[in-house]
């Protein structure tokens, strides 16, 4: 087994040395494809999954579909390239994609070890509560006592106590291994509360038969911060990723939509007259042209936009926005200012 | 001794109950024994058990039409077909853009045509590989495109019944020849050949298909130049025809240690060179032989594709998987599993009757 892992260590090492030889801008092969190669996963509701018609949809997905449109103005331009989990970060070192953008969790040994570099957060993840609305449960605070529903796992089942000790509650664990049986308990009341990640809850829930009975509550209680990743060593590339995310922040926070965009070009605000495109300025520091945060917009949407199409209450998933509000609305989402 | 027998006069005898007739029957097949008839009874029981909830499920609460998924997951609602007429063209095509449907469709009927144009006896030879490869080049432009006005659709979305079906006759195609060398090499006089037969063969069957689709899919692009990418299909199409010509090798090698040994010394005898003995001789009375375990590496094979859902590629069995994991239509396991489940019966049910068919054809000879 050691030997084993010292020769894939090698052969990621060498594939990295060859990237930092071969480091060609990855936004000249996007030019010359002329499409963005986007690594998404196979299936995940919500994030990034064919819908009947064979049309990629998701968060993750409309994502990849930004970044086409800041790079070459067209959101449809984008080469969706499913991958699982144990392919990702192989196909992001050798140049399979461009972009990884598949919900995968940012930490240090993913950005030190395997040569990625994670963009903006686009989606915070993290472990919570779901309960039946009878409860009238409106707070994990108020989970003092309760009968908990949870799998046995790495970290689920460890979170969960470390919070109630942190917090000075009790709780009975219910440790059911298959997916299946745990629901089963859940929904027949054998459990109060099914702790698991939040996106995990959700699709549990749109499952259900009475869907609507339950409820996710607001906390989080483990950090599972999805973002995209690209390769290290094309900052340029890295830019335009970052700030087309950012682009989408911004838009939402000065309200403008990919409906009424076009209402915001006789705009007396200097900041937003940039950020269209009608002031020149915002292209050249990516080395784009001034209109790519204004394609994405019109284009993609704003992360408001995104979220309700994808996630929000209008879907089955009914993800509330909680930690993915903006800033300024409660939330973790920032863009630095784009001047 | 009959003619001693004396049948008495004027009585009609009637017949006996016990034997003849539908009671007979019943008496002779399943009651004819304790045992018997305990297990007929625990299979009526069975029977009344299991067929009316089975039927109910299916027919009588099924959910059909253009329904949502409410109204499936409403209590007391049974199979829920309308999962399968909102998800069918996305399980039976996967990514392929659905204005050219058309195409798949067409590809799948074509590979099965040339599936059963395969099994009649007078086309073996150069004319079947002459249709074969003409026949794979037009599926390949018809998924493909981008001439005669057909649109490209990129490989990365193919998906669905005519991906698995090309996958595995593509594997077939491939494999057999490279099983056919291997199994001759490894049976070869020279060592060399012999060895680095024996070492593939060896090799390839010691290890999982997933750890070679993954080898393939994870470990060559780390060691080919950033800007040199081999298409994701391939490789997995190639590793897999690989690890399959493996496993064929040795069911033909079967055959070719089958053939007596006078056979050999016989075409030797005649002054023929090797190839002419090994083409004339003793390879059509080996594969003749070896028809059954073909045939079951053939299903087995056919049914390995699924495997390569673990490498991202959209299968039917893949597209099944993702057309369940739809926010919207979350949970109708056994509606889709049913589904795909009936395709894949079909195929395999296919060339098990035909393998059956083709035995008892070519033993004509043997039979007494």
């Amino acid at each position: 087994m050691k030997t084993i892992l010292t020769i894939a260590g090698t052969v990621i090492g060498m594939s990295l040395m060859a990237s930092a030889a071969h480091a060609g801008p990855t936004l000249d092969t996007i030019k010359k494809n002329d499409y963005v190669r986007c690594g998404v996963n196979t299936g995940l509701g919500g994030f990034s999954i064919p819908n009947s018609g064979g049309q990629w949809v998701g968060l993750d997905v409309d994502m990849c579909r930004a970044f086409a449109a800041a790079a070459l103005g067209d959101a449809n331009k984008v080469k969706f390239v499913p991958l699982s989990s144990e392919q990702r970060f192989t196909a992001l070192q050798s140049g399979e994609i461009d972009v990884l953008s598949r919900n995968t969790t940012w930490t240090i040994t993913r950005e030190g070890e395997l040569g990625a570099l994670f963009g903006p957060v686009t989606y915070y993840d993290g472990q919570g509560f779901m309960v039946n609305k009878k409860l009238g449960v409106k707070s994990a605070k108020e989970l003092n006592g309760a009968t908990i529903c949870v799998q046995p796992g790495t970290t689920t089942e460890l979170n969960l106590s470390d919070y109630f000790h942190g917090n000075n509650m009790q709780f009975t664990p219910v440790v059911i291994d298959s997916l299946a049986q745990v629901n089963a308990a859940f929904f027949s009341g054998r459990c109060d509360v099914y702790t698991d990640d939040a996106s995990a809850l959700t699709a549990v829930r749109a499952a259900a038969p009475n869907s609507a009975d339950y409820e996710i509550l607001p906390e989080r209680i483990s950090k599972e911060p999805l973002a995209p990743a690209v390769r290290q060593g094309d900052d340029e590339w890295f830019d335009i990723v970052r700030w087309s995310i950012f682009a989408t922040l911004q838009a939402e926070e000065w309200g403008i939509t990919s409906q009424n965009v076009d209402t915001f070009k006789d705009t007396k605000n200097p900041d937003i007259q940039r950020f269209l495109g009608v002031t020149a300025g915002i292209g050249k520091p990516l080395h784009l042209d001034d209109k790519w945060a204004v394609n994405i917009v019109k284009q993609v949407g704003n992360y408001s936009e995104i979220y309700e199409r994808n996630l929000g209450a209008k879907t089955p998933l009914k993800l509330d926005r909680g930690l993915n509000a903006l800033w300024n609305k409660g939330g973790l989402m920032y863009a630095p200012p784009a001047r | 001794m009959p003619s001693e027998f004396q049948a008495p006069a004027n009585v009609t005898l009637r017949p006996p109950v016990a034997s003849l007739g539908p009671l007979g029957w019943l008496r002779a097949n399943l009651f004819n024994s304790w045992p018997n008839t305990i297990l007929t009874l625990l299979a009526v029981w069975l029977i009344v058990r299991v067929v009316p909830p089975v039927f109910n499920w299916a027919i009588l609460d099924a959910v059909t039409g253009q329904q949502s998924a409410a109204a499936c997951r409403a209590p007391g609602a049974g199979a829920c077909w309308s999962f399968l007429s909102e998800k069918w063209r996305f399980i039976l095509f996967g990514l392929y853009p659905p204005d050219q449907h058309w195409r798949p469709a067409l590809v799948v009927l074509l590979i099965v045509t040339m599936l059963i144009v395969s099994c009649d006896r007078r086309l073996w030879g150069w004319a079947l590989a002459a249709i074969w490869l003409t026949g794979l080049a037009v599926v390949f432009l018809l998924m493909a495109g981008g001439i005669f006005g057909l649109p490209y659709v990129d490989d990365t979305r193919w998906g669905g019944l005519p991906l698995t079906l090309i996958i595995s006759v593509v594997g077939m195609v491939l494999g057999f020849p490279i099983a056919v060398a291997l199994a001759l090499g490894r049976r070869s006089e020279l060592p060399v050949v012999r060895a680095l037969c024996i070492g593939f063969i060896e090799l390839v069957r010691g290890v999982p298909l997933i750890s070679v689709l993954f080898m393939a899919s994870v470990m060559i692009p780390l060691f080919l130049p950033r800007d040199v990418t081999i298409d994701k299909l391939l490789r997995a199409e190639v590793g897999y025809a690989l690890f399959f010509s493996a496993y064929l090798a040795e069911a033909i090698r079967g055959g070719l240690q089958a053939i007596p040994r006078g056979q050999y010394e016989a075409a030797d005898s005649l002054g023929l060179t090797y190839w002419q003995k090994t083409s004339k001789i003793i390879l059509p009375q080996a594969l003749k032989l070896v028809i059954a375990p073909m045939v079951n590496n053939f299903i087995g094979q056919f049914k390995d594709t699924s495997l390569v859902i673990i490498i991202g590629i959209f299968d039917l069995m893949m597209t099944a998987k993702t057309a369940l994991s739809d926010p919207a239509w979350l949970g109708f396991y056994k509606e889709a599993y049913l589904f795909i489940a009936v395709i894949y019966f079909g195929f395999c049910f296919f060339m098990s009757r035909y393998s059956l068919w083709l035995e008892r054809h070519l033993h004509r000879g043997q039979r007494r």
